[in-house]
């Protein structure tokens, strides 16, 4: 908003109380209503910290492309003529037009349908109408398509960011890169694909919030006691947990992956279609799983077959990319449309090799819990927009409760609140940082 | 006279009959009578909400937003009735205008017909949605009425985003 001068604040404040010796962690509800604060976190987050842009696999031949908003902004995420992932802002740079207003397909240029500017599939500008018009001297070479600061990949999953100095995609993703692996070595080859089919849905609420979420194992029973329900019905006997302290019946972890990244990794209970049979997929379905279970174990050895087919793990990637391994997999993006509003977009992701039945299985496997029709998410998307609706009285009922679990010492618990405070505690050192 | 057992006599069908029984099934939908509205599905009955970046891709290999088999439908339905559904509790609000009714084919007792459809869809918080799309159904003949066998419903929208849930029954 123009005129608006960045907040002055005497010394740094802090969005949380974070008190260890009494086992308290608040968080200042502020963070979730203000327009300051979407300010900072554009600046300060998102301007900084590398996005995802996509996969690989959804660019296969030469001259592909897809368009989309990465953290708001429209960019052309395209395979270029001689096979080279690009990504470019999808601005003309002579007067500010989009270039490219398909959402996917093949294309050798970008015409630019103002004033017919073109440029190639590399991003060179190729052709300006009527170029006598201009001086001798005018260069347009270095007048192609801009790309973000810096464009990395790792295994295949794409991402941006607009800070020159960040340091490598790699080193960012750190510890996080373990259970990326984790997820591809569902696949023979190593190699995994975006399937066809985008879920789109916005959430009246703050992105934070969708973060939270994707990872909070505490709201099961209660937000998805109808698919519980439905897993009970399927013939999937869901025992209620046997220690006091769980809330589900598995034990499961979160860890602090660093750089404000983490995951949870819990013992499966309710199946996978990486060869986890549960009577929902049908008795059909065993040989072949039994089959890639044998495949797993023979490429893997039994340890890390058990990790990849026996555990579901949610992995966010700060501070807005969500890869959850768990009834199917899916790669989750979301960015903020105004403080109290986001855009969430969905895909699932596969082994390039897998049959056309386990490729079904997946994706009906998906539908079961995800997505705008899933028997699980549009609960979540309540659960949120409560949230938000509910904090109109932030100003007079200030903190959120996110002590559960503070005490504990050693492996912290996925139905706890360790990993959102390692979210929270990131997210407030990058904010306030800014702000001192 | 022997014609093979399993070539049918197609059936006579009328655009009025077709329209009748939208409207009766829209209405049924509108005021959460569904298992009264279970009543109008074969036993194979499916229904599909493909996404609509690939409208005619096949949910064994597209990521649909709705791709539910007989029992899944009826699942669906045990869930949406729960009050543990906060989606869809309080219940929406809806309203179906249905138009543009064509009969694309029949073969058999099967027809195959189209109508395009708002859905007007109120929650409270003063939230409003409108789902604007084509549905094509595979319709059984059966006496003086139909029975659905395949629901396909084609959102028209850009973008879904906007949507937000498809919780309901479209």
């Amino acid at each position: 908003m123009p005129g608006v001068d960045a907040p002055k604040h005497e010394k740094a404040r802090s969005f949380v109380i974070d008190d260890k010796e009494k086992g308290i962690f608040l968080l200042d509800r502020e963070a979730l209503v203000s327009e300051e604060v979407l300010r900072a976190e554009v600046a300060n987050i998102f301007s900084k910290c590398w996005i995802y842009v996509g996969h690989g696999s959804e660019l296969k031949k030469n001259g592909d492309f897809q368009t989309r908003q990465v953290a708001g902004r429209p960019v052309i995420f395209a395979r270029d003529a001689k096979g080279e992932v690009r990504c470019f802002f999808n601005t003309c740079r002579h007067r500010g037009a989009l270039v490219c207003t398909e959402r996917q397909g093949n294309l050798r240029r970008f015409a630019c349908v103002y004033h017919g500017w073109i440029y190639n599939n590399d991003g060179k500008l190729a052709r300006v109408p009527g170029d006598e018009a201009y001086m001798e001297s005018f260069d347009t070479s270095g007048l192609g398509l801009k790309s973000p600061a810096r464009f990395e990949q790792y295994r295949d999953f794409w991402f941006m960011c607009l800070d020159p100095n960040v340091q490598s995609l790699t080193d960012y993703l750190g510890k996080a890169t373990d259970y990326i692996d984790l997820v591809i070595d569902q696949s023979p080859s190593g190699t995994m694909e975006v399937l066809h089919g985008t879920q789109e849905y916005d959430v009246q609420a703050n992105w934070k919030l969708m973060v939270e979420n994707s990872v909070d194992d505490y709201h099961l029973p209660t937000t998805h006691s109808t698919w519980l329900n439905f897993m009970a019905n399927s013939g999937v006997v869901v025992e209620p947990p046997k220690d006091k302290d769980l809330v589900l019946p598995t034990r499961g972890f979160a860890f602090d992956l660093g750089n404000g990244h983490f995951t949870t990794d819990n013992v499966n209970f309710r199946g996978r279609p990486v060869a986890a049979w549960i009577p929902l997929y049908g008795e059909k379905a065993k040989p072949e799983m039994t089959a890639i279970r044998e495949e797993l174990v023979t490429r893997l050895g039994a340890d890390r077959a058990r990790r990849v087919a026996d555990t579901n793990r949610n992995l966010v990637i700060f501070p807005n990319l969500v890869i959850n391994d768990g009834s199917s997999v899916t790669i989750r993006t979301f960015y903020p449309d105004g403080p109290a509003k986001m855009h969430v977009t969905a895909w699932a992701l596969g082994p390039v090799e897998e049959s056309e039945d386990a490729r079904a299985r997946r994706l009906d496997a998906f539908l079961t819990f995800y997505g705008p029709g899933g028997f699980a998410t549009p609960d979540d998307v309540e659960a949120l927009e409560l949230v938000q609706q509910g904090l109109a009285n932030w100003s007079d009922d200030r903190w959120s409760e996110m002590s559960r679990g503070m005490g504990r010492e050693g492996e912290q618990l996925n139905s706890d609140e360790h990993h959102l405070r390692t979210f929270w505690r990131h997210w407030n050192k990058m904010i306030c940082g800014a702000q001192s | 006279m022997n014609a093979p057992a399993n070539v049918l006599a197609n059936v006579q069908v009328t655009r009025a009959e077709v329209e009748d029984f939208f409207y009766r099934e829209a209405a049924l939908l509108d005021e959460w009578k569904l298992n009264e509205w279970q009543e109008l599905l074969t036993d194979d009955a499916t229904y599909y909400v493909p996404p609509n970046d690939d409208l005619e891709g096949s949910y064994k290999n597209t990521l649909y937003i709705i791709s539910d088999d007989r029992e899944r439908i009826r699942q669906r339905v045990i869930r949406v009735l729960d009050p543990n559904c906060h989606a869809e509790y309080p219940k929406s609000r809806t309203c179906r205008l249905i138009t543009n009714v064509r009969i694309l084919g029949v073969e058999g007792d099967l027809v195959t017909a189209t109508a395009n459809f708002v859905v007007y869809r109120y929650r409270r918080y003063q939230r409003e949605f409108s789902y604007v799309g084509t549905y094509r159904f595979i319709l059984r003949k059966t006496g003086d009425s139909f029975l659905i066998k395949e629901r396909r419903v084609f959102l028209h929208a850009h973008e879904l985003g906007k949507l937000g849930s498809v919780s309901f029954i479209l």
